[in-house]
């Protein structure tokens, strides 16, 4: 093996662990309501990897991210319920659709920031929810869209969960390596430049706007594929799943993972998949108030170590020698 | 032809003029100083020249382009380096990485290159971190490249900065208060890069309030005082320019 290959290995050594340990779940996991908790916590990764990118390497907060989801699940279910595209096609489609979408309303609101980016963006979530609901003609208004096929390869057909497992969680894969290499890069380093100051970032180059523009773009397209792949699975979609609640919880769940690593969003979506699964079994009634408080305590109780354990351990161990902040704003998503 | 001309430059903000029809020059391999008591006007001078602000009235012509329609992102590509007077590090970045963001105007891989990590990102990243390793040592940087940035002290935050504007190959720097905050090792460390970055072909103009410094350093120096020049020539001539010393000077020597 090369030297070149050696060191590829190496840096990308906790990534491909990572995937291996994911890939290989369904050759010992059988039951198919645990299947059915990972292919939901597969397509949450996709959303949060999205939110990651734009949140914690951009520092710019959206809480509109449900509406992409929807547009990816209404854009692969109309497609291919009314016109028999294609799934594969139809989820391309929807996720191209949604990135000029954000590309739209991302000219004139990313300008905004802090508090009024995220106003700005629970109003297009807002817009987009009602237009599922109003357009009933297109969309089937509250009755929601049932008859949506499964995915297939060919003639393979990827409906059961096992399958499912594998697709969902390989294609979540390829956009975590796309997401890594992206925070990695010449385009990475800009986007962190721009969070941490707008005037220097374009002092030395970057085109603030346009970067900004561009990773919302990918975090839309992002969520859209994953909304695509939930309609796929479940077969039936409603608006009610598409709610600015749903985009606070992604953005909740990536915070309390951490913004300053892409593993962040994986520990978030862990958290904010698995924690209510927990509560629905110890009390079925109030598992929404329970998991409310105990998302605001986790984020009262790791305000400003939003940085991932990894890197918390490791900024630990860094400072033992010298005593100095591990915090510098870099998690504050108005930042 | 100057590197860069001032021309009948006015900015006002709403009403208030903060610049009212300044005029000056700096030429190709010159240390000029831009002086004056607070709120004279000499931050609002490097917006201009950086495209954060657009001129009132007048143009800014760098190398005989007009850069007053122009974003800040496109100026640096034309070869303007600045640095903040408010230190504007990347605080959650190592250094290296910081200076490393300079080279963002001289590459251009984009989001499908850098995601799918393509040739063309690769070779242009190899580029970047080298000629961010070699700006590093052109300020005395080098031992620091691994540290947070945010770490810092702020005599080295100020040549991180001219460490990332030289990584855009700037023709010319724009340096703001760079001995703000200084002592005077630090100070005269700074004074040796300054004039060692002159010697390598950069035109620099500075803002400073550090009088020692600027008399020392600087070829011309221009005088503002409530948005308008008062005065423009060699250390020697300002420092006997009666409207400087009423203005400026007799204060700022004590």
């Amino acid at each position: 093996m090369s030297a070149d290959a050696l060191v590829y290995l190496r840096r990308h050594a906790g990534f491909f662990v990572f995937a291996v340990l994911i890939m290989t779940i369904p050759a010992y996991l059988h039951d198919s309501y645990y299947l059915s908790i990972l292919a939901f916590m597969g397509t949450r990764f996709m959303m949060a990897l999205g939110v990651s990118l734009l949140l914690g390497l951009a520092g710019q907060i959206s809480l509109g991210q449900a509406a992409f989801v929807g547009i990816g699940a209404y854009g692969a279910a109309i497609l291919t319920t009314r016109l028999g595209f294609n799934p594969w096609l139809a989820m391309g489609l929807a996720a191209l659709l949604s990135a000029v979408i954000a590309g739209l309303v991302g000219v004139p609101t990313l300008k905004l920031r802090g508090y009024y980016l995220a106003m700005a963006t629970l109003g297009v979530n807002e817009i987009i929810y009602i237009l599922l609901v109003q357009l009933k003609s297109l969309t089937n208004g509250t009755d929601g869209i049932s008859g949506i096929p499964s995915l297939s390869i060919g003639s393979l057909d990827l409906g059961g969960p096992k399958a499912y497992h594998l697709i969902a969680w390989g294609v979540a894969l390829l956009m975590a390596a796309i997401a890594l290499n992206l925070s990695r890069s010449r385009v990475g380093r800009s986007l962190r430049a721009l969070r941490s100051s707008e005037p220097a970032a374009e002092s030395l180059g970057v085109d603030t706007s346009f970067r900004k523009v561009q990773v919302f773009m990918v975090a839309a397209a992002f969520a859209s594929i994953a909304g695509s792949f939930d309609a796929y699975y479940v077969h039936y979609i409603s608006p009610d799943g598409y709610t600015i609640t749903f985009s606070i919880i992604l953005v909740t769940g990536v915070i309390i993972g951490g913004l300053g690593t892409v593993w962040g969003a994986f520990w978030g979506t862990a958290a904010v998949v698995v924690l209510p699964e927990i509560l629905k079994r110890v009390n079925g009634d109030i598992t929404n108030l329970i998991f409310g408080i105990l998302l605001i305590a986790i984020m009262v109780l790791w305000q400003g170590r939003t940085r991932s354990l990894g890197r918390l351990v490791r900024t630990f161990l860094v400072n033992r020698r010298g005593r100095q902040g591990t915090t510098d704003g870099a998690g504050e998503p108005e930042a | 032809m100057p590197l860069l001309d001032i021309a009948n430059v006015s900015k006002s903000f709403g009403g208030l003029d903060a610049l009212k029809d300044v005029n000056f020059a700096v030429h190709q391999g010159q240390i000029k100083a831009l002086i004056g008591p607070n709120g004279a006007g000499k931050t609002t001078v490097f917006n201009l020249i950086s495209g954060s602000y657009r001129p009132s009235a007048g143009r800014v012509v760098f190398g005989g382009v007009d850069l007053t329609r122009k974003a800040p992102h496109a100026i640096c590509r034309l070869g303007v380096g600045r640095t903040f007077q408010h230190s504007l590090v990347f605080d959650g970045m190592t250094v290296l990485e910081n200076v490393t963001v300079g080279r963002h105007c001289r590459s251009k891989a984009g989001v499908l290159s850098a995601a799918l990590s393509l040739p063309l990102h690769r070779r242009e990243e190899r580029e970047a971190f080298k000629v961010a390793g070699e700006s590093l040592r052109r300020v005395g940087l080098e031992g620091k490249a691994d540290e947070f940035a945010g770490n810092l002290p702020m005599g080295e935050r100020h040549l991180l900065e001219i460490a990332r504007a030289l990584a855009t190959e700037p023709k010319m720097l724009l340096l703001d208060e760079p001995a703000a905050g200084l002592n005077e090792e630090e100070t005269e460390r700074l004074a040796e890069t300054v004039r060692r970055i002159r010697s390598e072909g950069i035109t620099v103009l500075l803002v400073e309030h550090h009088m020692g410094f600027v008399m020392e350093i600087s070829d011309e120096v221009v005088v503002l005082d409530y948005g308008r020049k008062i005065a423009e020539g060699p250390p020697l001539m300002i420092m006997d320019n009666d409207e400087v010393v009423k203005a400026y000077l007799g204060e700022a020597l004590e």
